[in-house]
């Protein structure tokens, strides 16, 4: 038997860990655990973010709408985008690396399971800090994009009735750079995880294609949040210490702030659509029977995509007036990420074609999220085009793609894996025909909601507006909009429902229901603490196929066994006292104009607190 | 387990019948005045003959992508006692081809593309009017440097005539957005000290004459949604004609000294000199450049000349039809109808001051 | 963050499986690198964009007029390569330290241990000192950190890299004190070489700065 990377802390003495218990859950680094903490507070602020889009669409539902004020709007637009991405889609992608790349790949834990905790932690925080905005009166109104020179300071962002606007962009630059550091430490571990932590015989190219995809999306995250920190202390400093980055008035030039933002942006984008091509990549396969099409050409093309896409940011600015050469490299630039996206579409019909599929929930919900991307691609291909951008950008056309690519994509995909991993991770089925109303409501409403907005804003209705007025022509079909909208939030009302339900049925999911394909498969549901017995020896992409016909047969029933031989890491709580000093570390940042002259005390007093924590989680004693 | 799939087809069926019947009712592009479906001049008809071919190219290969799906998921369904299907891992001539023909089609889009590029990101070469856009939270400054013009919220071209327009903002980024004649640039800050000035050009000719309108496509803050502009074109005539009136008392001409003969009219016109007197006293002024007051030259002010307000159909950029009853409730409580707008009153106006502003306002055409 | 990840995944023997058979803190500090590589490349392309285009002096290598103790004068070009190109050699010669320290761990050399250990720190400790002492000279020649695009850059980056540098130092402090109570024997000398690879990596990114903002005109 290989011996398990966990197994060197190898305890002295053996004692048990509490189980249940809040207590349990404060100090826990069972990478399983911290995988529900996440999707539990990722979709909590998901429904927030769905909430704040609720309240636009029913304020946009007929002209001149009153129901919120414009800075209100401004706040809803802007919470709504950063909450999606930053607090909804990525860290409910988090809990799936979480719960399932040591998994899939045959390992016990992460590499790093204090670091693991730490990120979470740090996420929770700094979710709440953005959001503790709301509760002061001053939540962030600058875009998801926060444009400078409109965010750079308080007289740009002044207006006559609020003629020095308060913290509300604070609240964003320093949330931003808290939820920056969760991403990078969590991107670290899963990288060394996937790496390192492989089962015997798991060669990268053996690997079951969601850990693929987040291998991509750690690299992305590693390369891209470095950026985005960099303009964001920029931004904080112009507005709190008085420089001029990107202010025209001292020389600094606002289109910096741009490319250094989509710098990040762009591949951020694929940061929240690979995990759900992912997901769809597992699922298709188990659905037909049969293994993934072009296993190969899937990897690269994963990972062409993310390449090319730390090329293409400009194509965010092209109304920007960048001249002919930039506009035509970045348009060509962009046109190529088509082929490796197209070359994944076509596997994936090329996966099912021939096969025997099974309409379950979680195969219609990686269906659904094949054919609707193809929607938000050939629409990404249209504003490649530079003149037709031209028309295209900041309207409503805009906000049309970018929803059928993360909600029609992304949303629906990860909705798919909440299906396929739901019985895996709670050991409880979810109910198939709720599952199933749950996808048409969602497939039905996504389509209301985000559709006409092509229409809308092919024929002049620009983003980010709080009303219209009459005449425009923009009546009907936001009308429609704000109907679909409502029964997509209704959808997922059966959604949580659904879990409900569960959450009150038995507990008798088998270890592998589906006949899935990877590891995770392998064992009991939910798994035990240790996950496997003993570590996995790996022949292929699809172990659990081969066990199968190795067996010639349906496999039995995994036992679930004594592990209290398995050295499991020890339960701490310096990962979250550590993510309370980056907490209130960068959170002092916020008093730097109310409290001139003492915000520096409070700023050192958490770095030590901080370095004190570093170190107690340093030297801590392995038992 | 499994569902019917008659059921579901004919879900499928209802949706595609849905879906055609959406597509049919967004093409008609007649009842929308900022569509950019109808383009309306040489330049957006560039931008949509791109823009018309993406579509073509997109719509073959949605028909057939999305219809290869849709085979696939009702001709493979499962069926009880299906044997394993065949294990294929993939096809190396199939992979190619499905490679190479979206580069193919790519092709076909990234030539026009490229070609127009060329043509829609420069600036015109010998405009035959040239307009400067000025954006303003949240209002439009347009000048035509060469006709001695300055107005707001509402640009005059003539109808086939090349316009140049040459844009920049005053305080933070917006983007100027015609969308039957100009299509979208943004427009970026250019302040008394900024040294590497950035002015953003776009051009167009006119097709028709009439009333088109547009608006800010970039968050420039609270009132963002409500910085919309108009577009007069006229024929060459009209044009000059309103380049004749607007002229009277333009900063860009004698400081906005009004000639004598205007001059001595006004100062007999009892409404005029009423007017003129409410606007010192109610501080207006602080704000507003107007022929026949101190600052009638000025430039850098931060609300727009109301020189010719009269002549304007609308106010707050865009907010309100410019009618009497509007004006006055404007002058009343401009927070209350455009909020956090930069219209800051000094103190609250009397109705009598309302009343001689409104009249005094519109009598300047 | 790097100290914590370094000290996350444990305490005893090195020889553990992984599928690379690469040190996995190793692996950890090697992605960090990675990603700090486009933190900084971020800060110098920005210094970069910038150079010129201040309003006002002082400026880096020209005299110029400037604002200094509250009247318009003439103020001299900011940077002085001497002490800078010394405290780059000493930085430089701290990489080549801390690989003697470190070969010392391997081999159970105490004295080699901490002798070439304690010059790592020592001149970590000039460089940060030098670094505090430049700031300090560049703010009285005019230079603040608000005064101009020049400064406002030049400060981000060279504070951003000191507190790197400094970082670094804490770290091979606390490296020393455990060598010191010999906790440091030579199956543990990856703790230290996890902070040697993260020292020379700032390092490197000092022998970028150095050439790109003192020396480039």
């Amino acid at each position: 038997m290989a011996t398990s990377v966990l197994e060197r802390e190898a305890p002295a003495v053996h004692h048990a860990h509490p189980k249940t218990g809040l207590w349990s859950w404060i100090t826990t680094v069972d990478h399983k655990r911290i995988g529900i903490l996440y999707g539990a507070t990722a979709f909590i602020f998901f429904l927030m973010g769905g909430i704040e889009a609720l309240i636009m669409r029913a304020q946009l539902m007929g002209p001149n709408g009153t129901l919120v004020d414009p800075d209100t709007f401004n706040a809803l637009f802007t919470m709504h985008g950063t909450t999606m991405i930053f607090l909804g889609v990525m860290p409910l992608s988090a809990m799936f690396f979480n719960y399932f790349i040591p998994l899939q790949i045959g390992a016990r834990d992460v590499v790093f399971p204090r670091l693991n905790a730490f990120s979470y932690w740090v996420f929770l925080l700094g979710g709440l800090f953005i959001n503790f905005s709301f509760i002061v009166g001053a939540p962030p109104d600058g875009g998801w994009f926060g444009y400078a020179n409109l965010t750079s300071n308080r007289v740009m962002s002044a207006t006559a009735a609020a003629p020095s606007p308060g913290m509300n962009i604070d609240f964003w630059v320093i949330g931003l750079q808290i939820l920056g550091i969760a991403s990078i430490a969590a991107a670290l571990n899963f990288f060394v995880t996937i790496v390192n932590l492989r089962a015997p015989g798991m060669k990268m190219l053996r690997m079951p294609m969601f850990t693929w995809m987040s291998f991509i999306v750690q690299v992305l995250l590693l390369l891209a949040f470095p950026v985005i920190t960099v303009a964001l202390v920029f931004l904080m400093m112009d507005r709190n210490f008085g420089t001029s980055f990107f202010l025209p008035d001292g020389g600094g030039d606002p289109i910096l702030w741009q490319h250094l933002f989509w710098i990040f942006g762009h591949p951020e984008v694929y940061i929240l659509i690979l995990p759900a091509f992912g997901i769809a990549s597992e699922i298709l396969p188990v659905f037909s029977r049969k293994p993934l099409f072009g296993y190969t050409a899937m990897v690269f093309s994963g990972a062409f995509i993310a390449f090319v896409g730390f090329g293409v940011w400009s194509h965010h600015m092209f109304a920007t007036g960048m001249g002919p050469w930039a506009d035509t490299f970045f348009s060509l630039a962009t046109m190529v990420i088509a082929i490796p996206t197209g070359v994944k579409i076509f596997n994936w019909i090329g996966t099912i074609w021939g096969g025997s599929i099974r309409l379950t929930s979680a195969m219609l919900f990686a269906l659904g999220m094949v054919g609707l991307f193809i929607i938000g691609g050939l629409s990404g291909v249209m504003h490649s085009s530079p003149p037709a951008d031209l028309q295209q950008t900041d309207t409503y056309f805009i906000v049309a793609h970018f929803h059928y690519v993360l909600f029609g994509g992304s949303i629906f995909g990860l909705t798919a894996g909440a299906y396929y991993w739901w019985p895996k991770m709670f050991g409880r089925m979810l109910d198939e025909k709720l599952g199933k109303a749950h996808f048409w409501l969602m497939f039905i409403g996504m389509n209301l909601t985000f559709f006409p907005m092509h229409f809308l804003g092919l024929n002049g209705m620009p983003r980010r507006v709080y009303t219209y007025p009459e005449g425009l022509g923009f009546e009907l079909w936001n009308m429609v909009e704000t109907a679909g909208a409502f029964i997509l939030a209704f959808s997922f009302l059966i959604f949580i429902i659904n879990i409900l339900k569960t959450w009150r049925g038995k507990a008798d999911a088998p270890a592998d229901p589906w006949h899935g394909a990877t590891l995770e498969w392998s064992i009991p549901s939910p798994p035990q603490e240790f996950n496997f017995p003993t570590l996995p020896q790996v022949g292929s992409s699809v172990p659990q196929w081969d066990a199968w016909r190795a067996a010639g047969g349906k496999l039995p029933e995994p036992a679930r066994i004594n592990g209290d031989h398995i050295h499991m890491p020890n339960p701490s709580y310096w990962p979250l006292m550590a993510a309370i000093g980056v907490f209130l570390t960068l959170g002092s940042l916020m008093f730097v104009r109310e409290l001139p002259g003492k915000w520096f005390y409070i700023t050192i007093a958490s770095a030590l607190w901080l370095f004190f924590s570093v170190y107690k989680w340093a030297f801590e004693p392995p038992h | 387990m499994l569902t019917r799939p008659d059921k579901s087809r004919r879900a499928w069926l209802y949706w595609a019948a849905a879906l055609g019947l959406l597509v049919f009712v967004g093409g008609c592009a007649e009842n929308y005045p900022q569509t950019t479906l109808l383009p309306r001049s040489d330049f957006t008809r560039l931008a949509d003959g791109v823009f018309r071919s993406t579509v073509l190219w997109a719509t073959i290969v949605f028909v057939l992508v999305e219809g290869a799906l849709l085979f696939a998921i009702f001709r493979f369904r499962a069926k009880p006692g299906d044997p394993e299907p065949k294990q294929t891992h993939g096809n190396t001539t199939l992979e190619v081809v499905w490679t190479i023909i979206p580069a193919i089609i790519l092709a076909f889009i990234a030539v026009p593309t490229v070609q127009t590029i060329f043509k829609t990101s420069l600036p015109a070469e010998n405009p035959e009017v040239t307009v400067e856009v000025i954006g303003h939270q949240w209002w439009w400054e347009f000048r035509y440097p060469d006709l001695g013009v300055v107005t707001a919220n509402e640009m005059h071209v003539p109808v086939g005539k090349m316009v140049g327009l040459r844009m920049w903002s005053a305080d933070v980024i917006h983007s100027f957005w015609f969308p039957q004649m100009a299509a979208k640039r943004d427009i970026f800050p250019i302040f008394p000290n900024t040294k590497y000035k950035k002015i953003n050009p776009l051009w167009f000719t006119a097709d028709t004459t009439g009333n088109f309108s547009g608006q800010c496509a970039e968050l420039c803050g609270i009132q963002h949604g409500r910085m919309m502009l108009r577009v007069i074109v006229q024929t060459q005539e009209e044009f000059d004609a309103w380049v004749e009136s607007q002229r009277q008392g333009s900063p860009l001409i004698n400081a906005g000294a009004l000639p004598p003969a205007v001059d001595s009219v006004r100062k007999a016109d009892p409404v005029m000199q009423a007017g003129q007197a409410a606007f010192l006293a109610g501080g207006c002024i602080s704000c507003h450049a107007m022929a026949g007051t101190p600052l009638a030259g000025a430039l850098a002010l931060r609300g727009p000349n109301l020189s010719h307000f009269g002549s304007r159909t609308t106010l707050g950029a865009g907010m309100l039809e410019n009618t009497p009853t509007n004006l006055a409730a404007w002058l009343r409580d401009p927070q209350g109808v455009k909020k956090g707008s930069h219209m800051i009153l000094p103190r609250p106006l009397t109705e009598t001051e309302i009343t001689t502003l409104v009249a005094y306002l519109r009598a300047n055409q | 963050m790097a100290t914590a990840v370094a000290a996350d995944a444990g305490h005893v023997d090195e020889h553990h499986y992984t599928a690379t058979g690469l040190d996995n803190r190793k692996l950890a500090i090697w992605a960090f690198i990675g990603s700090e590589c486009l933190f900084f490349a971020s800060l110098i392309s920005t210094y970069l964009v910038y150079k010129g285009k201040s309003l006002v002096g002082p400026y880096p290598h020209a005299e110029s007029q400037c604002m200094l103790h509250g009247e318009m004068q003439a103020c001299e070009a900011i940077f002085e390569i001497p002490l800078v190109t010394f405290g780059t050699a000493v930085l430089l010669f701290s990489s080549f330290f801390v690989v003697l320290a470190l070969y010392g761990a391997q081999k159970g050399n105490r004295r080699m241990l901490l002798g070439w250990l304690s010059a790592t720190v020592l001149c970590g400790l000039f460089f940060v000192g030098m670094q505090v002492y430049e700031f300090y000279h560049f703010l009285h020649k005019g230079l603040g950190y608000t005064t101009n695009l020049f400064g406002s850059t030049f400060y981000t980056l060279t504070g951003f890299h000191g507190s790197h540098v400094t970082l670094g130092v804490i770290w091979l402090i606390t490296m020393l004190v455990l060598a010191l109570r010999g906790k440091l024997p030579p199956e543990k000398s990856l703790n230290l070489e996890l902070a040697a690879l993260y020292w020379h990596f700032v390092d490197v990114v000092w022998i970028v700065i150095f050439p790109v903002v003192y020396l480039m005109r």
